[in-house]
């Protein structure tokens, strides 16, 4: 081979080399952005990369992250659901009314049941976030609804649910609190310590929810079949795959993670009301995208959610960090952030012609 | 073609809202032999097929397989009790893997739930080793190209080891030796004694590879006979109801002057290199060339549809760009896509909208509102030119049958006074009868003196209705023909000339 095709050869290999760095650095644009926001945020405020900020950070990443993941598989086949922040509330609320401290029987809300065991409560209120998610799947299924039309519907349902249920018995549509130390302490109490922070337990459930999630995505045919379905109906029906049930078990499936979330956020809050979970599903929407849940359908990875969450906890912590920084802005930042990952995202679905 | 029958399908009749798809067809099938089913789109081939495969269900009418009286609730059903399809338009879950796709609905387990990747993956290897198909396992389906991706689709059929199996116009996107190879595994499947149901449009094919052939028209059965029994001629009159004596009509259009001189176009994107070619006023320039040969790309870059690497356009000797559509249309250009559902027509909207919606500009009263009148002014002239069969204008473009859902793209089209008209597969999917007012139609155009470009994967309909043909191959222009002059032979030879 002559000196001259060879440097041709070399030319033309450093050409695509760079293309594909390029594709590289435009595909994980949104995550490069964030890590380069923190490294600057650390710089100005050396605050924010202390042990209490992280631990800060990855607790609220697992507080975030079952409701997430709850919805990425709405959004796998095509869906969204809008109801997800108010069943976190009325599951939120249930959790707090059914674990109150019986040491102070004047504010407990139902007197007549002392502080139930939480393992009582957890299949119950995930029953009943998987009951809610049920029927959002079944109008989905059924009636072949879009989900963001049915979850519109039944967000107001769950809400109205929700107002009643926090003026049920001795309540009057106080706040629930004085929580019993049983519960707290199943959430909130210490998993272990680094240095004196402690990392909540609630942080382990997060990470056992996850591992579920993934096995359930990638190991189960229930799992293939979502992604088959959001991939293409036709296709799945023709298959033999039974659209109506996996559908159907797609969203009781996001519910139980949404009655999940109630449960910890219950305790979390600590004061609960009809406001608590309020607008969740909009942060759960937004880290599925930015994960690379794809709104196109049939595509998506856990660990992409579980970066997508951590990625946003992670700029609105360190946007708190920068001094005089206007809070109305994180809004737009927020907003920025959403626009651009699905902008990202269709890129890698469009064909040039 | 002794033994009794496999499978009897016996007065099916189905009927959906204001029409009876299909009218007491009957259709018996031998283990052992390709049955043919053939028929003009619309006949009622594919929904007699979905009958069978539990997706519509039946009004009347018995289903025997192998004995038993089976009437399939779902196409889980139907796959369970030995009945697979290759269905027409490829369902395919895109961004799964070759394998999730073999799989899908019946997925190897452990323990009933999770999903046994080694065994998919060694029961995909040994598929695909039987039938010689090479294709990787893992790949994600999208990265493959149609007629890969239709090789999985068969053999994700043959994997269901069914009794019956319905190949529902299967070579539409094959190349040659694809199709070849989708004959010998066919061949194989008939030596281990399944029945075949075979539906296409090619008639070489039919007579073929099937045994016996049933022609349906107009949701009815019309007569079933041995494939050694029949020629093109008689299953072209079984299916049309009558003789087609004159398969095109006659050519009086006289090419004029040189109107567009395309020079050395390439397509940025695509594999299109260097075609250059001339157009004359009231000449039909044909564009022959296998799939993939880059047919589509000349007009879509002509068009501005994709964009151009490189190439000078010039229309009556003044270079024009066309860098999108918008502005090829205002530079006269017209270009029916070969995508009539996916790209022509604006399937629930009406016929009015279809007809008007290239042309809107022109029925602006005072700049702002659209006149009624002068929509249905022209949406009616284009129903009587065109010769559109439909109820009213405001029927949805969708309820039409395909031929009339051509003309109404047709008629738009002229609304917009193109001078240069870009075809792409002018008939595909069109009956046998309605093709024949299509070509008229072309020809007409061509009288009136516009300059017209066709592409076609038909032979014989370039030879029948143009003036001069270019030849791709592999993104090249191989050759230009002069149509009264050469023979199917050289066109073939020259698109293989760059493969």
């Amino acid at each position: 081979m002559s000196q001259e095709s060879k440097q041709l050869q070399e030319t033309a290999r450093k050409a695509v080399d760079i293309k594909n760095v390029g594709n590289f650095v435009l595909n994980n644009a949104l995550i490069i952005l964030m890590v380069i926001a923190a490294i600057y945020i650390a710089i100005i405020n050396p605050n924010f990369l202390t042990t209490g900020s992280i631990i800060n950070i990855i607790s609220q990443t697992a507080a975030y992250l079952p409701a997430a993941l709850g919805i990425g598989g709405c959004i796998v086949l095509t869906g969204t659901d809008l109801s997800a922040g108010r069943i976190v509330g009325l599951t939120a609320c249930i959790s707090a009314s059914l674990l109150q401290s019986t040491l102070n029987m004047a504010n407990k809300m139902w007197p007549e049941i002392g502080a139930l065991p939480v393992f009582v409560v957890i299949p119950l209120v995930m029953l009943v976030g998987a009951a809610i998610g049920a029927f959002n799947g079944f109008f989905v299924a059924k009636f072949k609804l879009h989900p963001f039309i049915v979850t519109l519907g039944t967000q107001l349902i769950v809400y109205t649910m929700l107002l009643i249920y926090v003026t049920l018995g001795n309540n009057n549509g106080m706040a629930i609190a004085n929580l019993d130390k049983s519960y707290t302490d199943f959430v909130k109490g210490p998993l272990f310590s680094v240095g004196d922070i402690a990392v909540p337990r609630y942080v382990l459930y997060a990470v056992i929810l996850t591992a579920i999630m993934w096995f359930i995505w990638n190991k189960t045919t229930f799992g293939k079949n979502m992604f088959a379905l959001g991939s293409n109906e036709e296709a799945a029906k023709v298959s033999g795959v039974n659209v109506f049930a996996t559908t159907v078990l797609v969203f009781a499936l996001a519910g139980a993670m949404y009655g999940f979330t109630g449960f910890i956020e219950g305790a979390r809050v600590a004061s609960n009301t009809a406001n608590t979970g309020f607008n969740y599903e909009l942060d759960a929407i937004a880290a599925c995208v930015i994960g690379g849940v794809s709104f196109v359908g049939g595509i998506g990875k856990i660990s992409g959610i579980v970066i997508g969450v951590l990625m946003l906890r992670l700029i609105f912590i360190g946007l708190n960090m920068i001094p005089g920084m206007n809070q109305n802005f994180f809004y737009l930042i927020k907003g920025a952030i959403i626009l651009f990952a699905c902008a990202l995202d269709m890129r890698k679905y469009l064909t040039k012609k | 073609m002794e033994g009794t029958a496999l499978l009897e399908m016996r007065g099916i009749s189905k009927e959906f809202p204001g029409v009876k798809a299909l009218d007491n067809v009957s259709l018996t099938v031998r283990p052992g032999t390709v049955h043919a089913l053939m028929g003009e789109n619309g006949a009622g081939k594919s929904t007699l097929m979905k009958c069978l495969f539990g997706i519509y269900s039946k009004d009347s009418g018995t289903i025997v397989l192998d004995g038993k009286e089976v009437d399939f609730k779902s196409s889980k059903e139907a796959l369970e009790n030995g009945v697979a399809m290759v269905h027409q338009e490829l369902n395919q879950a895109l961004t799964r893997s070759v394998q999730d796709n073999l799989w899908l609905g019946r997925y190897p387990t452990v323990g009933g739930i999770m999903v046994s990747e080694g065994a998919m993956r060694k029961k995909t290897r040994e598929i695909f080793n039987d039938l010689a198909v090479e294709v990787d396992p893992s790949a994600i389906m999208r990265t493959l190209p149609v007629s890969k991706r239709q090789m999985v689709e068969i053999a994700k059929a043959v994997s269901y080891h069914s009794k019956v199996i319905v190949f529902d116009e299967p070579t539409s996107s094959l190349t040659e030796t694809e199709v070849e190879h989708l004959f010998r595994i066919i061949n194989m499947l008939r030596d281990q004694g399944c029945g075949i149901i075979y539906i296409s449009h090619k008639m070489e094919e039919i007579l073929r590879i099937s045994d016996e052939v049933t022609i349906m028209r107009d949701g009815t059965w019309v007569a079933t006979r041995p494939a050694k029994d029949l020629t093109m001629e008689e299953i072209i009159k079984l299916m049309v109801g009558r003789e087609l004596t004159n398969r095109f009509p006659p050519k009086n259009n006289e090419p004029g002057e040189v109107i567009l001189d395309v020079e050395h176009l390439s397509g940025k994107y695509t594999r299109l290199k260097d075609a250059s070619f001339q157009l004359r006023k009231g000449e039909v320039l044909g564009i022959a060339g296998l799939d993939g040969s880059g047919r589509t790309e000349v007009l879509e870059n002509l068009f501005g549809a994709m964009t151009k690497e490189s190439g000078t356009i010039r229309l009556h000797g003044r270079e024009i760009h066309n860098r999108s559509p918008r502005e090829s249309i205002k530079n006269g250009f017209a270009l029916l896509t070969e995508e009539r559902r996916a790209t022509g027509i604006f399937g629930i909207r009406d016929i009015q909208e279809n007809t008007v919606i290239s042309n809107l500009k022109n029925y602006l009263v005072g700049g702002i509102c659209l006149s009624n009148k002068k929509m249905a002014e022209d949406t009616a002239w284009s129903i009587q030119a065109m010769h559109i069969k439909t109820p009213s204008q405001s029927t949805q473009i969708r309820s039409l049958s395909g031929g009339n859902q051509q003309k109404v793209i047709i008629g738009r089209w002229l609304l917009t006074k193109p001078e240069v008209l870009l075809l792409d597969e002018p008939t595909r999917g069109i009956d046998v009868g309605a093709k024949y007012e299509i070509y008229q139609l072309i020809l007409n155009l061509a009288e009136e003196g516009k300059g017209v470009i066709m592409v076609s994967s038909e032979m014989p309909e370039l030879l029948g209705v143009c003036d001069r043909i270019l030849v791709m191959s592999g993104g090249r222009v191989a050759g230009e023909v002069d149509a009264k002059n050469t023979s199917q032979e050289e066109i073939l030879t020259l698109a293989a000339k760059y493969v």
